[in-house]
């Protein structure tokens, strides 16, 4: 039964959030709007403008022009009221190598201005919520990348923020441990918290309840990954299975250049072949038959879903 | 079968304390288009290295292109053609002269080089930029022209090291179509990647992990290696719905996707109706519960935690 209260007051508000450097305009106009308890994936390559507007929304560094509310309070030069309702985990986790554990946790605990303990106990449950206990004691430049990055996020919630901003927190870790960062973002979110992140990875999108492609600056697509897929799609992806792909994808290429069949893409997975156009569906036949003529068997056929990373690919050439 | 154009034996290599690669037995045969994958510091890199003829073996052999990588290292290098992760072009020098750098390396004739720059260019969509200089390229342009650079001397074979990390999608997907015309011209390429969805890509592919090759087969069978089926749960409430389905039988594990969740079960026309019904007692509402297809990642990750339990 749904009874987890929702609070209607957005996390965040961007309103023609601008930054500009000199001639370069880093951040152009760009409006979005973060919901209380929402995993936000705000996704783009880089250099797209990620990170100066997640600066921007902490107060780091002032808009050129337009603004940004973060829980409710215009984020300008006092970032007093604000901090202390955030917490940041920076692309480069400031961890101190040389402390253990314990020790980073007891510094970042007492850089918030928490007291003795009510400090121990906010410990104990962030190392109980990171899966960290039993490593108490390890030093921080002896763990791995993925368990550095649990500590980090560890630290960056020792005070209860009620929104965390994250930036390129799972770049360079493993498939796993990228796995096992999300599960405790998910459990965050089951407590309330709003999760900002920022990433390149276009598979991660999927993970997010609603984000924001950027692209130079812009926003090019924004909602959730459902909604995006259902309106940013133009083409369908058909899912070919032929007795020879490789050439199957140069009879197709061909076919496609001299204008026989309207493929707006051909491309090659191991022994499958996706082929992208609007109602793809009615080219089935034609592909069968040129296929056939190059004495390749077209096997099955099957529309499927299209990734995210499919979809912003199509908004951007558009 | 035809004779592997990359075979190694036993092929290992350790770097003071640690084993980074670790008794890999592989054949490649040619044309083929190798991924090779798993988490950082599963030993990708100096595979790739060692096959370059650019470490020393520790143990174990390889035969690449008909020499043996211990005795003919230099006979190798004609053959192949190596793109480090961290690819060194001349900042400072345009596309052309970049180009013409690396054919003087691999001593390429001028006529030759006057013939294959224009191809190469026009392949890698740098023909209008043949006079930037590399530092004003972008990322995704950068990389473009390593590989152009790679290609200068037309080796059979490609070891290309991550080429496509942090490269935006848009010149991901361009990089993809090009290693794709080189595989369909014969060309045969291995290739490292983090991103497990470029896997797909390939016509076979190794899982590393901790030096070893402990995964190697086309991606369709190792997602059929996976035990179980996955099925899409896309309830109005993630949470109560994820906390009612993880206890129920034949579910063996749940992930979260946003609002949506992936069951892993057993058997998904057996436990699919049961989920329903559980889901309708349970009066959580859902708008739809269908089979999906297991991603490449999602296999991957099941089977290493498998090898690690």
């Amino acid at each position: 039964m749904t009874t987890r209260p929702t609070n209607p007051m957005p996390a965040i508000v961007a309103h023609d959030l601008t930054k500009r450097f000199g001639d370069f305009t880093a951040v152009d106009g760009i409006n979005f709007e973060v919901r209380r308890g929402e995993i936000f994936g705000f996704l783009g390559p880089n250099g797209s403008g990620k990170t100066t507007t997640i600066r921007m929304m902490l107060g780091l560094l002032a808009p050129t022009t337009g603004s940004v509310e973060v829980l409710g309070m215009t984020v300008d030069g006092d970032t007093a009221k604000i901090r202390p309702r955030v917490g940041y985990m920076s692309q480069r986790f400031s961890l101190y190598n040389d402390l253990t554990v314990l020790q980073n946790l007891r510094f970042y605990g007492a850089a918030y201005g928490l007291n003795n303990a009510e400090l121990e106990i906010r410990i104990r449950e962030a190392l109980d919520m990171a899966g960290l206990e039993g490593r108490e004691n390890a030093r921080t430049k002896d763990l791995s990348g993925g368990w550095r990055q649990r500590l980090a996020l560890s630290a960056a919630i020792l005070h209860r923020p009620e929104t965390i901003f994250l930036d390129e927190p799972t770049a360079g870790v493993d498939p796993i441990s990228r796995r096992a960062f999300w599960d405790l973002l998910y459990k965050l979110v089951a407590e309330g918290v709003t999760v900002f992140v920022t990433t390149h990875y276009m598979d991660e999108a999927e993970h997010c309840h609603r984000l924001a492609f950027i692209q130079r600056g812009r926003i090019i697509a924004y909602g959730s990954p459902a909604e995006i897929k259902e309106r940013m799609m133009r083409g369908q992806v058909l899912e070919l299975a032929p007795s020879n792909a490789a050439k199957a994808v140069k009879t197709l290429r061909a076919a496609q250049q001299a204008g026989r069949i309207p493929l707006e893409e051909i491309e090659l997975y191991g022994s499958l072949v996706h082929v992208v156009a609007p109602q793809v569906k009615k080219h089935q036949r034609a592909i069968r038959a040129e296929l056939q003529k190059a004495g390749i068997h077209a096997g099955q056929m099957s529309l499927i879903e299209p990734s995210l990373e499919d979809v912003f690919i199509a908004c951007m050439k558009h | 079968m035809t004779t592997p154009i990359i075979q190694t034996q036993g092929l290992t290599r350790d770097f003071k304390k640690t084993r980074a690669v670790d008794g890999l037995t592989l054949a490649i045969q040619p044309g083929e288009l190798f991924g090779l994958v798993g988490p950082d510091g599963a030993g990708k890199t100096t595979t790739l290295r060692l096959l370059a003829g650019l470490l020393d073996i520790t143990e174990g052999g390889a035969t690449v292109a008909g020499f043996d990588l211990a005795r003919q290292p230099e006979s190798i290098k004609p053959h192949i053609g190596y793109m480090a992760q961290q690819f060194s072009l001349y900042a400072e020098l345009s596309v052309l002269e970049n180009l013409q750098f690396f054919a003087e390396i691999y001593d390429v004739s001028p006529a030759d080089l006057a013939e294959r720059t224009e191809r190469l260019l026009t392949f890698a969509g740098l023909t209008e930029f043949e006079h930037r200089r590399a530092d004003h390229l972008s990322g995704g342009m950068q990389k473009k022209l390593a590989l152009a650079c790679t290609l200068i001397h037309e080796p059979e074979i490609l070891l290309l090291d991550e080429p496509t990390t942090g490269v935006d999608p848009v010149s991901r997907r361009e990089f993809w179509n090009i290693l794709t015309e080189l595989h369909l011209d014969g060309t045969t390429i291995i290739v490292s990647t983090p991103y497990m969805d470029e896997a797909d890509r390939c016509s076979r592919v190794g899982l590393m992990y901790a030096g070893r090759l402990v995964i190697c087969d086309t991606p369709q069978k190792i997602r059929a290696q996976l035990h179980g089926e996955m099925i899409e749960l896309l309830p109005d409430d993630w949470q109560t719905a994820k906390a009612l389905t993880e206890n129920l039988p034949g579910v063996l594990e749940v992930q979260t996707y946003g609002e949506a969740l992936h069951l892993l079960v057993d058997s998904g026309k057996k436990r699919l109706p049961q989920i329903k019904r559980a889901l309708t007692k349970g009066k959580i509402s859902f708008r739809s519960a269908r089979l999906a297809p297991v991603r490449m990642e999602e296999a991957f990750i099941s089977l290493i935690r498998r090898l690690e339990e």
